[in-house]
């Protein structure tokens, strides 16, 4: 059948690809890689633990470490808030209607899970995690399994020991052979079937979005600003560049936080009115018990906490959900408070 | 995006209703001159008499206003958040083959980031014989290729596995665009670091990564890097937009929209595939007995009408109808589409509005005639390595009902009428 010939044709195809003898002259552009340069972006991990570094760390640290955080998006036992990734559970469930596909119940390899922990986490603060603190979030993430038990340390040199329940459950593309039968050479043009009934409606499910304006602009107009009147004047009108410079740094927060018209809690509660506004108030958004102890002392979001807070966030509030590392320059913190006072 | 594929919450759709009074004024213009005279012909207009905009009104030109409406849409309820979710092109409203940048669907892990020109690098090391860091004035100096290529989300139709879900072709395969791509080949620049070092080639790869937070990165085999993949800067002539990656994206033809890595940074050649987390836990396809298909990257041949569908019914009533859709395969060139609208009893040849190219989008059309009969519309496509997109009931036939990526099943439209559409799953 024509496919074959594809098939055949393909190989060919590759043969000839990987046979072509190599250019012998080169452009001469680019310039070399340092050592050190590739070993700033060159951190992939493999299934053999090529990649790997030095390392260890145990459950009950990566516990800690995991709640501060992971546990915002992927819960405390790691069972996933709200749409974010389920990490653990899920075990043979793969061969049943919705698969619960985890680390522990689907992941081939743990190199994936550490490599993809140390490149890509936490969100919206990746690559701020030390190797050591890596290993332990691994260890717990494979405790929250019941792969290892509680006082299990991974390191650099048990790695490779660490079964994955689901290593055996992947085969390489078969569409090929599997569906061979889809290669068809005269597909059937009349009488292919006897009748035809509607077995499913979308609109009885009705999940399609609405159709309807463009979302408003995220920047406050100048209208806005006007419209916002007297109050606003008492504290004085937001200067337009220094919003605009906040805005940008706000793109550091929009990871967890939205803010203007339309806003929703997100992993962050909404900041819409935030400066000024009391500590730990925004409706329906789930607090750290931190934030709700310093809500009860009546605390408010003063230029001067917001800064503080901003800065350095652990500090501030020691047990704050709020996985950000800070702030580092206090331009950027007078920017985004000039930014988020022009979000009322 | 999470695995939770099917939807839950309720929302009304009341575009329909607007179109369809929309419609019924057109039907009435159409069929005779109206009582009194078209006043749009028999008195002088505002624009016939004053004048309109100058030159430079708008440095970079939008759509008019009037077209406000044919824009990128997000289904709130797929992802968690927008900063790792996908939007989808109006395929519904658009005609010919070539997909404008500004409603082309932005799928991010960690946000579209903004990259200059300037702080661009691009590395190559792994077993190549010298590593090399290129800027992007370097990659502008290597020769340059032009190539027309799809770019489809391997989860594209991934909602409709288990059922019709959305009610629109924006949503049920807009997760795809083509455009045509300015860039250099990466067999040139694999060549230039020099391949020596990588020995026999045969069971080599190249791991691919962003410059992103997610820093999503994907294994290809060698033979796919040298064949046909290559590095863009430029998309349908001028720069990649932020959401595709500026300034610079990996192409690669007929595969998974996954591969096509943004804001490329580094070209890595390994001895082994990363089996990153791209190409394990997610981009795998399981199937019934509970194993999973890995390395699924070419993309099937698919088609679907955009025109008539939910969001876009037929609003002028009976006589002259174009049916019209989109037909791809990432296996080679579409050779031909069929489409039916008894749903699949009989088939008919669709007109191709241009022969098929190899791994992009060809438009097809059925010029007919609509006597107002109710209609399940279907189309079907057919690409050069023989392949014939399959019914969703072949598909799940083989897969089963757990999978979440590669449905390209054949869709049914139901169109009334009243010449509303709605998207069903027949017999």
């Amino acid at each position: 059948m024509s496919k074959f010939l594809k098939l055949a044709a393909g190989v060919a195809l590759v043969s000839t690809l990987i046979a072509a003898p190599v250019r012998a002259e080169k452009y001469g552009l680019g310039r070399a890689a340092t050592p050190e340069e590739i070993a700033a972006w060159d951190l992939d991990v493999s299934p053999d633990g090529t990649g790997l570094p030095e390392g260890r760390g145990d459950v009950f640290t990566g516990e800690e470490l995991f709640a501060d955080t992971c546990a915002v998006c992927h819960g405390d036992f790691a069972e996933g808030v709200g749409n974010w990734p389920k990490l653990a559970g899920g075990q043979d469930t793969l061969d049943h209607e919705d698969p619960v596909k985890t680390v522990g119940s689907y992941w081939p390899y743990l190199s994936t899970v550490w490599d993809y922990v140390n490149r890509s986490m936490p969100f919206g603060n990746a690559q701020s995690l030390t190797p050591d603190e890596v290993y332990a979030i691994v260890a717990y993430i494979l405790y929250s399994n019941d792969l290892v038990d509680d006082s299990f340390e991974l390191s650099n040199e048990n790695f490779l020991d660490v079964e994955m329940p689901n290593a055996d459950g992947f085969i390489i593309d078969d569409r090929e052979t599997a569906e061979a039968h889809f290669w068809k050479a005269a597909p059937c043009m009349s009488g292919c079937k006897d009748s035809v009934e509607i077995t499913m409606r979308a609109a009885v499910l009705d999940v399609t979005p609405e159709e309807s304006a463009a979302a408003a602009p995220a920047v406050a107009t100048q209208g806005d600003m006007e419209a916002a009147g007297v109050e606003e004047a008492a504290v004085g009108v937001p200067d337009p560049e220094m919003v605009a410079k906040g805005e940008k740094v706000f793109k550091k927060c929009k990871a967890c936080h939205q803010v203007g018209d339309g806003a929703m809690n997100r992993t962050g509660p909404v900041l819409t009115g935030i400066v000024g506004a009391s500590v730990g108030a925004v409706d329906g958004f789930r607090y750290s018990k931190p934030m709700q102890a310093l809500a009860e002392s009546g605390a408010v979001w003063s230029d001067e906490e917001l800064a503080a807070f901003l800065a350095r966030p652990k500090t501030y509030l020691k047990g704050t959900r709020m996985s950000f590392a800070g702030l580092k320059k206090d331009a950027d913190i007078a920017a985004v408070l000039e930014y988020l006072r022009s979000q009322q | 995006m999470t695995e939770s594929l099917k939807g839950a919450k309720p929302s009304r759709r009341q575009f329909l209703t607007g179109a369809a009074a929309a419609g019924a004024g057109a039907v009435a213009a159409g069929a005779t001159a109206a009582a009194g005279g078209d006043p749009m012909i028999e008195q002088v207009q505002d624009w016939a008499q004053a004048t309109g905009e100058g030159v430079d009104a708008t440095p970079y030109g939008l759509p008019i206003e009037f077209e406000g409406d044919v824009v990128r849409r997000n289904v709130e309820w797929l992802t968690a958040d927008t900063i790792s979710s996908i939007n989808f092109t109006p395929i519904h409203a658009l005609d010919g083959t070539i997909t404008p940048q500004g409603c082309a669907f932005e799928r991010h892990h960690s946000g579209a980031i903004e990259l200059k020109k300037e702080d661009y690098r691009l590395m190559i090391n792994g077993l190549v014989d010298t590593p090399l860091v290129f800027t992007y004035a370097d990659l502008e100096r290597f020769p340059r290729e032009n190539h027309v290529y799809f770019c489809e989300c391997a989860a594209n139709t991934g909602m409709e596995w288990a059922g019709a879900q959305l009610n629109g072709a924006q949503f049920t395969h807009g997760m795809i665009h083509n455009m045509e791509y300015s860039g250099v080949p990466l067999r040139t620049l694999l060549e230039e670091a020099g391949l020596g070092a990588a020995g026999d080639l045969k069971d080599k790869w190249i791991y691919v990564e962003g410059a992103d937070a997610s820093g999503n990165g994907r294994s290809i085999p060698m033979e796919k890097a040298l064949d046909d993949v290559f590095v863009a800067f430029k998309a349908n002539g001028e720069a990649l937009r932020k959401e595709h990656g500026y300034p610079v994206r990996l192409v690669v033809p007929g595969w998974e929209g996954n591969l096509w890595i943004k804001w490329l940074r580094r070209i890595e050649v390994t001895s082994q595939p990363v089996q990153s987390r791209e190409e394990t836990s997610k981009y795998t396809d399981t199937l019934a007995d509970g194993t999973s298909r890995k390395w699924t990257w070419v993309m099937d041949a698919k088609s679907v009408v955009t025109s008539p569908s939910p969001q876009a019914p037929i609003t002028h009533g009976t006589g002259p109808l174009v049916i019209t859709g989109l037909a791809w395969s990432g296996r080679g060139a579409i050779t031909g589409v069929d489409v039916s609208v008894d749903g699949g009893k009989t088939w008919q040849e669709a007109r191709l509005g241009a022969p098929g190219t190899d791994k992009a989008l060809t438009r097809f059309y059925l010029d007919t005639e609509w006597r107002g009969e109710e209609m399940f519309l279907q189309s079907r496509a057919r690409d050069s390595s023989g392949y014939v997109q399959p019914s969703k009931a072949e598909l799940r036939e083989v897969r089963g009902l757990n999978s979440i990526y590669h449905n390209n099943c054949i869709q049914t439209w139901w169109v009334r009428p009243n010449g509303e559409a709605e998207n069903v799953e027949v017999s």
